[in-house]
């Protein structure tokens, strides 16, 4: 299984963590997204993701190399999923490993933040009146 | 002739996941006018830009007739 992976599937965590396991590292940070019920006090009824595929895993890729120059990083794998999620479902997990947990803390955070920023994936949310594609508009 | 892949809103906007043009145009930057004349409603978006072969690309970077081209609204990924 591919450390760096856009899926229609569900995502399970454990799967992560088991792929960044390392017997050097004294920490693995996950991060886990999960959708959300409501977004400014409107209630969401459900999510849908789509995906450059190509060019998503490509930053995603650098992405994941930017964090390992920048923290002693052992492993890194980031899972995003894409198509319909319902309330409560999970479209990313990420999973660092680092001989240290500060490390792995500061390169879960950065790895996050930074993909929510670059990284060629759209979220649409779906409410009881309309849909909304999210941060299209001012 | 070039196609540019659309995404998200844009291509809720155009209609079509691909956009076929006759004429390349002759930079980035073009191109987001082009698309901007033609589609206003994407002007009216946070932020547009172009990806040509799986790379965010400037406005002045030049656009050739094998380029994979792709138009990347607002990412909201994670």
């Amino acid at each position: 299984m591919d450390h760096i992976k856009i899926t229609p599937d569900v995502i399970n965590p454990e799967q992560l963590i088991d792929l960044v396991k390392r017997s050097s590292a004294g920490a693995i940070n996950v991060f886990i997204g999960t959708v959300r019920n409501a977004t400014k006090e409107k209630s969401v009824k459900q999510l849908e993701f789509e995906a450059y595929e190509p060019m998503a895993l490509k930053e995603m890729e650098k992405i994941a190399n930017q964090a390992a120059s920048q923290w002693p990083v052992e492993a890194v794998a980031i899972h995003h999923r894409v198509g319909k999620l319902a309330i409560g479902d999970i479209p990313v997990v990420i999973a660092v490993a680092t001989p240290h947990r500060l490390q792995g803390f500061e390169a879960c955070q950065y790895i996050i933040d930074t993909l929510k920023q670059t990284v060629p994936i759209w979220k649409k949310e779906i409410f009881e009146d309309g849909e909304e594609w999210v941060a299209a508009h001012p | 002739m070039i196609t540019v892949k659309l995404f998200g809103i844009t291509r809720e906007i155009v209609g079509e996941p691909v956009l076929t043009l006759d004429d390349i145009p002759t930079s980035v930057g073009q191109l987001i006018i082009s698309l901007k004349e033609t589609y206003p409603k994407m002007g009216q978006l946070n932020s547009l830009l172009v990806a040509v072969n799986n790379e965010y690309a400037p406005n002045d970077q030049s656009i050739h007739e094998n380029d994979e081209i792709a138009v990347i609204p607002p990412v909201s990924g994670g």
